[in-house]
């Protein structure tokens, strides 16, 4: 059962680097990173999104399945059929342990776009996004935990450090890597609940709550996406997908209309052009202002990115060590695995926090 | 006096802070804390004017409820050192994370560097108790939000050009008393504080504090004392006494 009925209510811990040089390395790192934070989750969730995963297959769409029964599978491949080209499927290897109970079915499928339909295409991702919304808002027990090419979210109920251990995370090398402990308040713990939240190669870990929600998931159902995973952190997995990807906003303006800046700052600005924009933003993207506490790791490919809302309600710690960027809610979380960094520092609130893979970021 | 060394990095909080305590009543003077990785409310719960030296990043909730211990960090703090804090002393060799000294009653804090949001957020006065945060380089925004009571003093060493606090300051504030050394633009002010002219007995309180700070850290206490230092106060002690009351 993927327990979409539990609710317990009861913070939360994010933590994430990125090896600038391209660098890849498996995933102890990740986990002894976010399991020293083990005080701020419940054991209700848990989970990683890596980058540069899936090297071999680095050109597919890699969809990371869990499905509640067989029925959900055998739907779910059909309408996939029907769709798309599975290059590969297979299980996603696991190892049982004590501390994991009561797994979905975990399956992945390596797909693309069959060559005749790409002609009538004309947004390939868009294709994608559909398929991904069309699965988890129709197909019952089904639902996708990543779409992205060469990249994967591994979540579960558990403690992060045991669903690293369960899903061998030690066996996959990835240059970036991001990670959340999960103290679920508002919102069920399920499988499917548990962060990252992912969609194409967007993967979001948050700590905080958005109490915006019901305005940013309305705006947001208005451009095509069904929040359909009783969580408010899917929304900004969406906003990042709509403003970056789909109206080509740079991450930093992105990071303008979700924590945006108060009027009386806007108006503070002695640039005449970069005060209009500002405003524009607000006024355009008004309903994609994320209010309340959060602290977030947004992940796509060849970037990370922290951010915290406004007026920082949620703590976040960054820190520099030669090629590589680390970001979590604790500093000594990042000093348990970079013991003496370049530089730490606490970030502003409001403003990212952003590393790049060197040479660009690798974007389908 | 007798000094017992813990290895704090394979312990949980409660193993380490049990360590702490025992050491304690069978004795130490000086606890040192070797290799904290994040363990949360250490010396909470002890009742003793006994030094805690902290090496390492100790996790947040440092002497949360602390009531008497002198704490050394040489490392940085996390969030909310001195929570509630209510005797006691924590001086700490690096910076530290937001709301410091959250709701603390007693007490002195130290920091050597910057701290984050909301340092000094409701820390209160009562009677002969009066808290005191010093911090020796910059705050960020919400500095003293919802004061209570207490002196906050920061001297924006090493901040350059930048303001020495950030926005906010003093928001909701209802007593005590912020100092700053350097200039802040009123444009930064809660409408719960006025700037007013320092008194003497003003002065007598910063260049103590000043004194202290180099004492711990180094630093030429006359020269940090050469500088312009602006005084907040709140208007009234009772900013929200008729929201409700119309």
């Amino acid at each position: 059962m993927l327990g979409r009925d539990e609710r317990i209510p009861s913070g939360c811990a994010i933590a994430g680097f990125i090896n600038e040089d391209g660098r890849r390395e498996n995933g102890e790192r990740i986990r002894k990173f976010i399991a020293n934070m083990r005080e701020r989750s419940n054991g209700l969730g848990g989970g990683f999104a890596a980058y540069g995963i899936y090297p071999e297959y680095k050109d597919y769409y890699a969809l990371h399945m869990m499905y509640s029964s067989r029925k959900a599978r055998t739907e779910t491949e059909t309408f996939l059929a029907e769709k798309v080209v599975v290059v590969k499927d297979e299980p996603i290897p696991t190892r049982k342990i004590p501390e994991i109970g009561d797994s979905p079915l975990l399956w992945r499928y390596f797909v693309e776009i069959p060559p005749l339909r790409r002609r009538e295409i004309i947004h390939e991702e868009c294709f994608i996004t559909d398929i991904v919304m069309t699965i988890n808002s129709t197909i019952d027990g089904a639902f996708v935990a990543s779409s992205g090419k060469n990249m994967g979210a591994f979540k579960a109920v558990g403690y992060p450090e045991d669903v690293a251990r369960f899903y061998c995370l030690e066996e996959y090398e990835g240059y970036m890597w991001t990670a959340h402990g999960r103290f679920p308040t508002n919102t069920p713990g399920w499988w499917g609940g548990a962060h990252p939240f992912s969609l194409l190669d967007w993967s979001v870990v948050h700590n905080g709550e958005i109490s915006s929600y019901g305005i940013n998931y309305r705006y947001l159902e208005e451009q095509g996406y069904k929040c359909s995973l009783m969580t408010d952190t899917e929304v900004v997995v969406y906003a990042f997908d709509l403003l970056v990807r789909k109206h080509g906003l740079p991450v930093t303006l992105a990071a303008k209309v979700l924590a945006a800046p108060f009027w009386k700052d806007i108006d503070k600005i002695s640039d005449a052009d970069e005060r209009q924009l500002l405003r524009a933003l607000r006024i355009v993207y008004g309903s994609l202002l994320l209010n309340g506490p959060f602290s977030v790791l947004v992940a796509r490919s060849g970037e990370l990115i922290g951010l915290t809302d406004r007026i920082k309600l949620r703590p976040m710690v960054a820190a520099r060590q030669g090629a590589t960027l680390l970001v979590a809610t604790e500093e000594a979380a990042i000093r348990e695995v970079c013991p003496n960094p370049d530089r730490i520092w606490i970030p502003e609130a409001g403003t990212p926090i952003i590393g790049r893979l060197k040479g660009g970021a690798i974007h389908a | 006096m007798s000094i017992r060394v813990v290895d704090a990095h394979k312990l949980s909080y409660r193993e380490l802070n049990n360590e702490i305590r025992a050491a304690v009543a069978a004795g130490a003077a000086t606890v040192k804390v070797e290799g904290a990785c994040g363990q949360r409310y250490i010396g909470t719960g002890v009742n003793a004017p006994v030094h805690i030296e902290i090496y390492g990043t100790p996790g947040s909730d440092l002497a949360a409820f602390g009531n008497g211990p002198r704490i050394t960090v040489y490392g940085n703090g996390q969030e909310a050192v001195g929570n509630t804090l209510n005797a006691g002393e924590i001086v700490i060799h690096g910076h530290v994370n937001d709301v410091l000294g959250v709701s603390m009653r007693g007490g002195r804090i130290f920091i050597r560097d910057y701290a984050g949001y909301r340092a000094g957020i409701h820390m209160k006065a009562y009677r002969e108790m009066k808290p005191v945060i010093v911090i020796g380089g910059t705050a960020q925004h919400f500095l003293g939000e919802y004061m209570a009571g207490g002196v906050i003093l920061v001297l924006g060493l090493g901040a350059d050009d930048r303001p020495p606090v950030g926005d906010y300051v003093g928001t909701g504030m209802h007593g005590g008393v912020i100092y700053i050394r350097g200039r802040v633009d009123t444009d930064c002010l809660g409408k719960e504080v006025s700037v007013l002219p320092l008194t003497d007995a003003d002065w007598d309180t910063i260049r103590g504090l000043v004194g202290d700070y180099c004492r711990y850290f180094g630093g030429d206490t006359r020269a940090i004392l050469d500088a312009p230092f602006v005084k907040l106060a709140p208007v009234t002690h009772r900013p929200y006494g008729l929201l409700y009351v119309p």
